[in-house]
C-alpha cells in the first residue's frame, strides 16, 4: 500500500492499484463517538490554488465534470463569466470570477478564484452531520461525503463555513468536491490539478505544498504585492486546499472568501450545548415524573368526590336555568 | 512561430498583443507562467479588452483595435530616440544598411507610387540600389541618406508618444511605460517574446501589424535567440499543417508557389525564382527551389512527370486572379458563378464574414457537401430557426450532402502545432455511426471521377487521369502512406555528391531530408519542408523524447519540427559575428573554430563561417529585412491604416478609407457603415471555454459558457440604458445579432483624437446547432473585406450600434 | 371573565354522574397531534444525537426519516391548531391561575382541597396548552426554513443556523412540556378517559374543575341518557 501522491503531474499506473483510503485510515466519521483510531497515517495532502497564476480558463470545471461524470445543466448568461451561477450538487468547483479595482493603484484587478471545498483540518460538515459515517475525514486530511449514508437533511451546508455542500433534489443527498479521494487513493493527484495547464493548481503534500506556496509569494512580492500570503485558515485548523492570494490581507475580495472563517458559534452551540442540556432536560424531566409517580400519591378521585358531584347535579337539576341558553345536548 | 512553446520558458519579457493567449492557448499559456515563476518573466498585454490574460499581466496598456501599428512604431521611435537598440544585431543581422532606391517617399499615409484607380501601387521604388557587381549596395555607416535605418528612423518620426495616444487611445504614460520595459530587451541578454495571433491577423492590414513587431524585435536583437522570436499562436490544433502542405489556393505544397496563367510553361516559372543571392557569400536557399518543385510533381504524377512533360506542368492549375480565397469565393458564388461547393471541416455560415452575403451565396449554388465530424449551420443554412436563420426555405434550390466525417480523436496522424512540430497521434476510439476518415471519403470521390474522366474523357482528363495513386488499399490510404511520401524517397539510386562512385541512398529508400532532393526527376517528395519526419529512422513524428539537456527547452527528441527538426528558426542569430552566444547563460549555437554545436541543429550550413555568411538565410541578402521591399502589396514599412470601419478618420490622410490597396469588391462598397449611424468599434473573439463552433456540441462546454453575449463597458451601458445581463440588439450595416449584454469594467471607452470611441466585444461561439442556447456570430456584423496581402477578413475592427431588446421571438 | 360553555360538554346524571368533556372530533384530532408529536419526537432525536440515530430504523432509514419527519410536522401543525381554535378560548388566563400557580406544592401532593374552584382548565393545563401553542409555531417556522428539500434558497444560510438552533431548543421544550403532560394526565387518575371515552366523572369533575362542573350544572347543560 503507498503513501499519498506527491503530485498531480503523473501518468496513471498501468498496474492494478490498491485504495490506501480505507475505513481503517479515518480519523474522523460523522456521527460517531467510538471510531476506533487509525491504523496508519498518511501523509497529509494539499490542493494549492495559485489564484496570481489562474487563467480562468475553468479546465478544473471541465475536467471534475468528466471525472465525476455530473451533468450540470446548461443555463443562461446573466451578465458574467460565472458558470454555472453557483455550486451545484453537479458542479463540485467553480470560477468566480470578480472584477475590483485596486484603491490603491486604481487599476482594475481581475480576481479568479476556484472555489470548491477547502477540507477543513475541523470540518464544520462534519461536526453537524447527524447521519453516521455520511461524512469522514481520512488521515491524509480529504473529507470526503459517504453518500450512502447521507440522509440528506442539509446540516453539513449549516456546518460548512464556506457554504459548500449542495443536496441534490434528485437523490437528496450531499455532493461536494471529494479532492478526487478515489484518485488520490490510488496515487493520483486530483482532476482539475491535472487538467489546470498553468499548474494554478498544483497537489502535493500538505508541507510541500506550504513550501511552494513560499515560493510564489516570494515572486508576488518582487511584483508589488506586498500583501500576498497563503490563505490556511487556521479559525478551521487549516485547509487543505489552500490559496496563494496576492491580497491575503482582505480575502473577501476574491468572490466573498471568508476573512476568518470558522465553524459559526451558533453550529457549536446547536451541536454542543443544546445537545447536552437538552438531553439533559428531557432526561430530567422524565426522570422527575417517574420519581414522582412512584413516590407521590396518584391523585385519585375519591368516593366522597363522586358523591358531591351526584349531591350537586341532583339538587340542581329541574330547576330553571338562570340564564336563556340551553344546551342541544349535542355529542361528537 | 520562429520559436517554439516550450522556449517561452526562456524569455524575460512576454508581450502579448494581438491575441489573448491566456483565453484562446491555455495549454501554450503555460510556458508563459513557467517562464514568470522561474525567470521572474514580466507579461504585458496590449488589447482593448483587459483579458484573461491581462487579469495574470505585470502590466496592461488598452489600445483601440486596429491600431498596433501605430502603437508599435510608436514603440520603435522610442527605442531609437533612447539608443535602446541591439546595434551590433541590427547593423550585422538586418537591411539596416541597404540602400534603397532614389524616388522612395511616403506622404499622407501612402508610399510612392499609389494608383487609386487600380487600389495598387506601383512598387518598382521599393527596392534596394543595385551595384555594378548585381549586388544590393551597402553603407555599413548607416550615414547615406537612403539607407534603411534613416529611412525607419524618418518613417517614425511622427510616431510620438502623443501622436500614440491620438490614434490609439493609450494614455501616453501606460504607453511610455510599455515603450520603456519593451526597450529594456535591446540589451544582449534580455530577451523579449511577442506572442500574436488573430488580433493581428484579422485586419486589413493584418501583414503590416506583424511586421511592425517583426522590425521591433530584429533591432532589440530578439530573433534567433532562446526566449525571442515572433510567436504566431495557430488557432487549430493544425492550422500550421495547414498552410504549410499548401491547402491554400495560391499555394502548393511547403511554400512553393501555384503558378499563375502568365507562367505558361515551368522555364518561365522559374525564372522569377532563380533567388540569386543580393550580397557575396550569402546563401540564399530558395535557390534550390526546382529541386522541391520537381520532387512534389513527382509525387503528385510519378511516371507521368517526366523532363520532356516539364515534370507534368502542364498539369498543374494556373491562377488567373491572385488567389481563389474564401471571400472572393463566395462573391463568384454570390454572383451565381459556382456550382458546387466541398465544405470540408469548415463552417463558413458562421466563419466568413457577412452572413447575410454567405448564405445568399449558397443559396445559389446547385449542390453543397459538407464533410464533418459534427452538425454544422452551414449543412443546415436552408432551415429555418426562426430569428436566429430566417430564410425562406422553400426558395432555396441548393441540394446538401452531409458526410459525417471521424473527428481528431478517431484518426491517426500527425498534427503541426504553432511551433512547426508535427506530432503524430493514434487513434483513441472508433467512429460511430456512418462517419468515415476524410481520406476514405476524398479516395472513393477521386476513384469515381478518375473512372467517369476514363470512360468519358473530358476537356484536360489528364491531371486526374495520371495522378500518382499507388496504395496499399486504393479506396483508403493509409496515414502511414501518406506521411512517407510527404518524406519523399529516391525512385532512382542517388549517387553521393561528395564521392559519386558512392550511392547516396538506394532506390526506393526514404530520403533522410531535404537536402537530398534532386532537380532531375530522380527523387519525389511532397512536402519539401516535412522531408525528414519519416526517414529510414522511422517516423520521427511519433518520437517522445523527454531528454532536454542543460533544460533549454529545445527538446529535439520530441516529435519532429520542420524544417530538418529545427525548434528554433534564424539561430544562428543567437550569436555574434565571432559565433559567440549574445548571451552565454542561453547559448543556443557557438562557432567553435570549424563548426556550429550547441542545442539546437543550426539555420545555416554547419560549415558556414560567423563572419561570412549571414544567418537569415532564406531572404537573398541572407540578412532579415526592416525594409520588405516589394514583398508586401500595402508597403515596405507598416504605416498607419485605419480598418475600413473606424470611429476615427485617419490622422495620416482623413480621406483614405481602410487599407487603400486592400481588394474590395464592387458589391461590398455600399456595404461599409460609417461613424455617425455606427457609432461603436467592434471587436470579436473566442472564449478559452469554446474551441470555435465545435463545443456547443458539448454539454460540458455548453454548460461553462452557454449563451451569446457582447461586452459592453459600464459607460456605454449607461449611454444606452443597458442592464447587465439584458438583451441587447448590436447592428451593422450587413446585420444585426440579438445578445446578452455583459457589462465590465475590463472594457472602458478609449479616448482617440478628441472622441469618446466605446468598444463592443463580440466572441464567436454560437449558432443555431448544438447543445448550447442558439444564439449568433460576429459574422453576421463584419464588413466582407480581408487583408491586402493574404485576404484574412477583417474580424477584429468594424462599427456596430446598440439598444436595447428583447429576447429573440419575442415582439418588442 | 365568564367562561363560554364549550359547546358538547354536558352533564349525564346518575351513579356517577359523567361529564361529556370531548367530544369525537376533538378526540380524533387529540390523538392525531398525539401521534404525530411522538412520531417527531422520535424522528426528531434521531437526528438530535448520534447514539439516538437507531430510531431512523422505525421509519426505514435515515433517508426516511429525513423525509418524513417535516411531513409529519405539517399534520401536526395543522392538526394542533384545528385542536387550538377549539380551545382557546376556554384557556384564556384567569385570576385564580395565580392562585394554582403560587401553590404548586399543593399541586403537586394532590392537596386539591386547598385550592380554589378551576374552570374547564387550571393553570397547568393552560400553561402547556400556551406552550405547545407557541412552541409548535417556533418548530414550524423553523422547521419551514430548514426544510432542505423546499424551503433551503429561501433564507440565508445564517439564518438557517439560528433556525436549526432555534428548532432544536423547541423541540427539547415540546418534548418537556409533553412528557409533563402525559404524566400529569396518568398521575390524575381518571383523566384519560376524557380522551379515550371523551367523558370524566362527575367526581373528577368535582375534584379538579369544580367550577366547570357547576357552570354545567348551573346552565343545565344536560346530555341525553346513555
Amino acid at each position: 500500500m503507498s503513501d499519498s501522491p506527491r503530485t498531480a503531474v503523473s501518468n496513471p499506473p498501468t498496474q492494478p492499484m490498491v485504495s490506501n483510503l480505507g475505513p481503517a485510515d479515518l480519523i474522523r466519521r460523522s456521527a460517531t463517538e467510538d471510531l476506533p483510531p487509525p491504523q496508519r497515517q498518511l501523509t497529509p495532502v494539499a490542493k494549492l490554488i495559485d489564484v496570481s497564476k489562474c487563467i480562468g480558463c475553468k479546465a478544473c470545471q471541465s475536467a471534475c465534470v468528466e471525472w465525476n461524470d455530473t451533468t450540470p445543466a446548461v443555463g443562461e448568461n446573466v451578465g458574467v463569466y460565472t458558470n454555472p451561477h453557483d455550486l451545484t450538487e453537479n458542479m463540485f468547483t467553480l470560477m468566480r470570477f470578480t472584477e475590483w479595482v485596486n484603491p490603491s493603484t486604481d487599476n482594475l484587478e481581475w480576481l479568479i478564484r476556484k472555489d470548491g471545498c477547502m477540507h477543513c483540518a475541523d470540518p464544520g460538515c462534519l461536526k453537524a452531520c447527524p447521519a453516521p459515517g455520511a461524512i469522514v475525514q481520512y488521515t491524509n486530511g480529504i473529507v470526503d461525503f459517504i453518500h450512502e449514508n447521507c440522509i440528506g437533511c442539509g446540516y453539513c451546508v449549516k456546518g460548512c463555513p464556506f457554504n459548500i455542500p449542495r443536496i441534490s433534489k434528485a437523490d437528496h443527498r450531499a455532493y461536494k468536491c471529494t479532492l478526487c479521494s478515489d484518485r488520490v487513493a490510488v496515487g493520483q493527484g486530483p482532476a482539475c490539478a491535472k487538467a489546470c495547464p498553468t499548474q494554478a493548481i498544483v497537489f502535493g503534500t500538505k508541507e510541500d505544498m506550504t513550501r511552494h506556496a513560499e515560493g510564489r509569494i516570494a515572486d508576488l512580492k518582487s511584483r508589488g504585492y506586498a500583501n500576498a500570503g497563503l490563505y490556511d485558515p487556521p479559525g478551521v485548523g487549516g485547509t487543505h486546499v489552500m490559496y496563494v492570494l496576492h491580497h491575503n490581507d482582505k480575502p473577501h475580495i476574491y468572490a466573498d472568501l471568508p476573512d476568518n472563517p470558522r465553524i459559526s458559534p451558533v453550529v457549536q452551540t446547536w451541536k454542543g450545548l443544546t445537545k447536552y442540556v437538552g438531553l439533559a432536560a428531557m432526561g430530567f424531566m422524565a426522570a422527575g415524573s417517574l420519581i414522582h409517580g412512584v413516590f407521590a400519591r396518584p391523585n385519585r378521585v375519591s368516593k366522597e368526590d363522586e358523591e358531591s358531584a351526584e349531591k350537586l347535579v341532583e339538587t340542581t337539576i329541574g330547576q330553571p336555568v338562570p340564564e336563556a341558553s340551553s344546551s342541544n345536548g349535542e355529542r361528537g | 512561430m520562429t520559436n517554439s512553446w516550450t522556449d517561452i520558458r526562456n524569455t524575460d519579457l512576454v508581450v502579448v498583443m494581438g491575441g489573448n493567449a491566456a483565453e484562446a492557448h491555455p495549454c501554450g499559456f503555460k510556458w508563459v507562467t513557467e517562464a514568470k515563476a522561474h525567470r521572474g518573466a514580466k507579461l504585458i498585454v496590449v488589447d482593448p479588452r483587459y483579458t484573461r490574460t491581462a487579469s495574470v499581466s505585470d502590466f496592461y496598456a488598452p489600445i483601440r483595435q486596429g491600431t498596433d501599428i501605430a502603437f508599435l512604431l510608436g514603440v520603435i521611435k522610442y527605442c531609437i530616440d533612447n539608443d535602446k537598440v541591439q546595434w551590433e544585431y541590427t547593423k550585422a543581422f538586418t537591411n539596416a544598411s541597404y540602400i534603397v532606391k532614389e524616388g522612395f517617399g511616403y506622404s499622407d499615409g501612402l508610399f510612392t507610387g499609389y494608383d487609386e484607380e487600380k487600389r495598387d501601387y506601383n512598387r518598382t521604388t521599393w527596392d534596394y540600389e543595385i551595384g555594378e557587381d548585381g549586388f544590393a549596395v551597402t553603407d555599413p555607416t548607416l550615414q547615406h541618406p537612403r539607407c534603411v535605418w534613416n529611412l525607419l528612423k524618418q518613417h517614425v518620426a511622427v510616431y510620438t508618444p502623443e501622436m500614440v495616444e491620438r490614434i490609439c487611445g493609450t494614455p501616453r504614460d501606460k504607453f511610455l511605460r510599455v515603450a520603456q520595459m519593451i526597450s529594456e530587451c535591446s540589451s544582449p541578454t534580455k530577451t523579449m517574446t511577442s506572442m500574436y495571433a488573430l488580433g493581428w491577423t484579422q485586419h486589413s492590414h493584418g501583414a503590416q501589424n506583424i511586421r511592425a513587431m517583426a522590425m521591433l524585435q530584429l533591432i532589440l536583437g530578439n530573433i534567433g535567440v532562446r526566449g525571442g522570436g515572433m510567436n504566431a499562436l495557430r488557432g487549430h490544433s493544425n492550422i500550421q499543417g495547414l498552410t504549410d502542405i499548401g491547402l491554400m489556393s495560391h499555394l502548393l505544397t511547403g511554400y512553393l508557389n501555384m503558378p499563375t496563367e502568365q507562367e505558361t510553361d515551368f522555364e518561365i516559372y522559374m525564372r522569377s525564382r532563380q533567388f540569386r543571392p543580393l550580397r557575396p557569400g550569402q546563401t540564399s536557399y530558395w535557390q534550390n527551389y526546382r529541386k522541391f518543385m520537381v520532387s512534389f510533381q513527382k509525387a503528385m504524377w510519378g511516371d507521368a512527370a517526366t523532363a520532356e512533360n516539364q515534370w507534368g506542368y502542364e498539369f498543374l492549375p494556373k491562377l488567373d486572379v491572385p488567389a481563389y480565397d474564401v471571400l472572393r469565393m463566395f462573391e463568384l458564388m454570390g454572383a451565381g458563378r459556382v456550382n458546387g461547393y466541398f465544405c470540408q471541416g469548415f463552417n463558413p455560415m458562421l466563419a466568413f464574414p457577412n452572413r447575410g452575403k454567405i448564405t445568399a451565396s449558397l443559396s445559389k449554388l446547385k449542390f453543397l457537401v459538407t464533410m464533418d465530424p459534427l452538425e454544422t449551420e452551414t449543412a443546415r443554412f436552408w432551415e429555418n430557426h426562426g430569428e436566429y436563420n430566417e430564410v425562406d426555405t422553400r426558395s432555396i434550390q441548393t441540394e446538401v450532402f452531409q458526410l459525417p466525417t471521424t473527428c481528431f480523436a478517431e484518426e491517426e496522424g500527425s498534427l503541426t502545432n504553432s511551433g512547426r512540430w508535427l506530432q503524430w497521434h493514434w487513434a483513441g476510439g472508433s467512429p460511430p455511426g456512418e462517419a468515415k476518415h476524410d481520406t476514405w471519403i476524398m479516395a472513393q470521390i477521386f476513384l469515381r471521377m478518375r473512372e467517369l474522366y476514363r470512360k468519358e474523357g473530358g476537356a484536360f482528363p489528364d491531371p486526374i487521369l495520371n495522378l500518382s495513386w499507388n496504395y496499399h488499399d486504393p479506396n483508403e490510404p493509409e496515414p502511414e502512406e501518406l506521411a512517407k511520401e510527404i518524406n519523399g524517397r529516391a525512385l532512382t539510386d542517388l549517387s553521393d555528391p561528395a564521392d559519386p562512385s558512392r550511392v547516396q541512398v538506394a532506390a526506393g529508400k526514404q530520403l533522410l531530408n531535404f537536402s537530398q532532393l534532386r532537380d532531375d526527376g530522380s527523387t519525389m517528395c511532397g512536402v519539401w519542408i516535412y522531408s525528414g519526419c519519416w526517414n529510414e529512422a522511422g517516423n520521427n513524428m511519433a518520437r517522445r523524447g523527454t531528454e532536454d539537456p542543460d533544460g533549454t527547452g529545445a527538446y529535439l527528441n520530441w516529435s519532429f519540427a520542420w524544417p530538418l527538426n529545427r525548434r528554433t528558426l534564424y539561430n544562428r542569430a543567437s550569436a555574434d559575428l565571432q559565433g559567440r552566444p549574445w548571451d552565454p547563460s542561453r547559448k543556443l549555437l557557438e562557432w567553435d573554430g570549424t563548426k556550429w554545436t550547441g542545442y539546437d541543429v543550426p539555420d545555416i550550413a554547419p560549415t558556414a563561417r560567423p563572419d561570412q555568411v549571414m544567418p537569415f538565410i532564406m531572404n537573398q541578402e541572407g540578412v532579415s529585412r526592416l525594409f520588405t521591399r516589394g514583398m508586401l502589396r500595402d508597403g515596405p514599412f507598416p504605416a498607419h491604416m485605419e480598418p475600413f470601419e473606424s470611429p476615427v478618420p485617419n490622422v495620416m490622410n482623413p480621406r483614405m478609407r481602410g487599407n487603400p490597396v486592400a481588394r474590395v469588391f464592387q458589391s461590398d462598397l455600399s456595404q461599409f457603415g460609417n461613424a455617425d449611424e455606427f457609432p461603436f468599434a467592434a471587436t470579436s473573439y473566442r472564449l478559452t471555454e469554446h474551441f470555435h463552433y465545435w463545443t456547443k456540441h458539448n454539454r460540458v462546454n455548453a454548460a461553462l459558457q452557454p449563451e451569446f453575449f457582447v461586452e459592453i463597458s459600464e459607460e456605454l451601458a449607461a449611454l444606452r440604458q443597458v442592464v447587465n445581463g439584458g438583451w441587447v440588439r448590436v447592428w451593422s450595416k450587413r446585420g444585426s445579432v440579438k445578445a446578452k449584454a455583459v457589462v465590465t469594467k475590463r472594457i472602458r471607452p478609449l479616448n482617440c483624437d478628441g472622441r469618446v470611441v466605446h468598444v463592443v466585444g463580440i466572441p464567436l461561439h454560437w449558432g443555431f446547432v448544438g447543445a448550447a442556447k442558439k444564439g449568433f456570430g460576429p459574422n453576421s456584423l463584419s464588413p466582407f473585406v480581408g487583408d491586402a496581402n493574404i485576404e484574412t477578413p477583417e474580424y477584429k475592427a468594424f462599427l456596430v450600434n446598440l439598444e436595447p431588446t428583447t429576447a429573440p421571438g419575442v415582439q418588442s | 371573565m365568564v367562561e363560554r360553555i364549550q359547546p358538547g360538554d354536558a352533564i349525564h346524571p346518575g351513579k356517577p354522574v359523567t361529564v361529556d368533556r370531548y367530544g369525537v372530533a376533538a378526540r380524533v384530532n387529540h390523538w392525531i397531534t398525539a401521534a404525530s408529536l411522538i412520531l417527531l419526537a422520535l424522528s426528531g432525536l434521531a437526528l438530535f444525537d448520534p447514539s439516538l440515530f437507531f430510531l431512523t430504523a422505525l421509519f426505514g432509514g435515515g433517508q426516511n426519516t429525513r423525509a418524513f419527519h417535516p411531513w409529519i410536522g405539517v399534520v401536526l401543525f395543522v392538526s394542533f391548531f384545528v385542536f387550538f381554535f377549539q380551545l382557546w378560548r376556554a384557556n384564556l388566563p384567569a385570576s385564580v391561575d395565580w392562585v394554582w400557580l403560587t401553590r404548586l406544592k399543593d399541586v403537586v401532593t394532590g392537596h386539591e382541597e386547598n385550592l380554589p374552584e378551576f374552570g374547564k382548565y387550571n393553570a397547568g393545563q393552560k400553561v402547556i396548552f400556551w406552550s405547545m401553542a407557541f412552541l409548535i409555531l417556533v418548530l414550524i417556522a423553523t422547521g419551514l426554513m430548514i426544510w432542505e428539500q423546499y424551503f433551503a434558497p429561501y433564507t440565508s444560510i445564517p439564518t438557517r443556523r439560528i433556525a436549526v438552533l432555534a428548532h432544536a431548543i423547541s423541540a427539547v421544550l415540546i418534548i418537556c412540556v409533553f412528557i409533563l403532560h402525559v404524566y400529569a394526565a396518568i398521575w390524575t387518575r381518571g383523566t384519560l378517559r376524557a380522551m379515550t371515552r371523551g367523558s370524566v366523572t362527575g367526581g373528577w369533575a368535582w375534584r379538579h374543575h369544580r367550577k366547570w362542573l357547576r357552570e354545567l350544572v348551573g346552565q343545565r347543560k344536560i346530555g341525553p341518557a346513555e
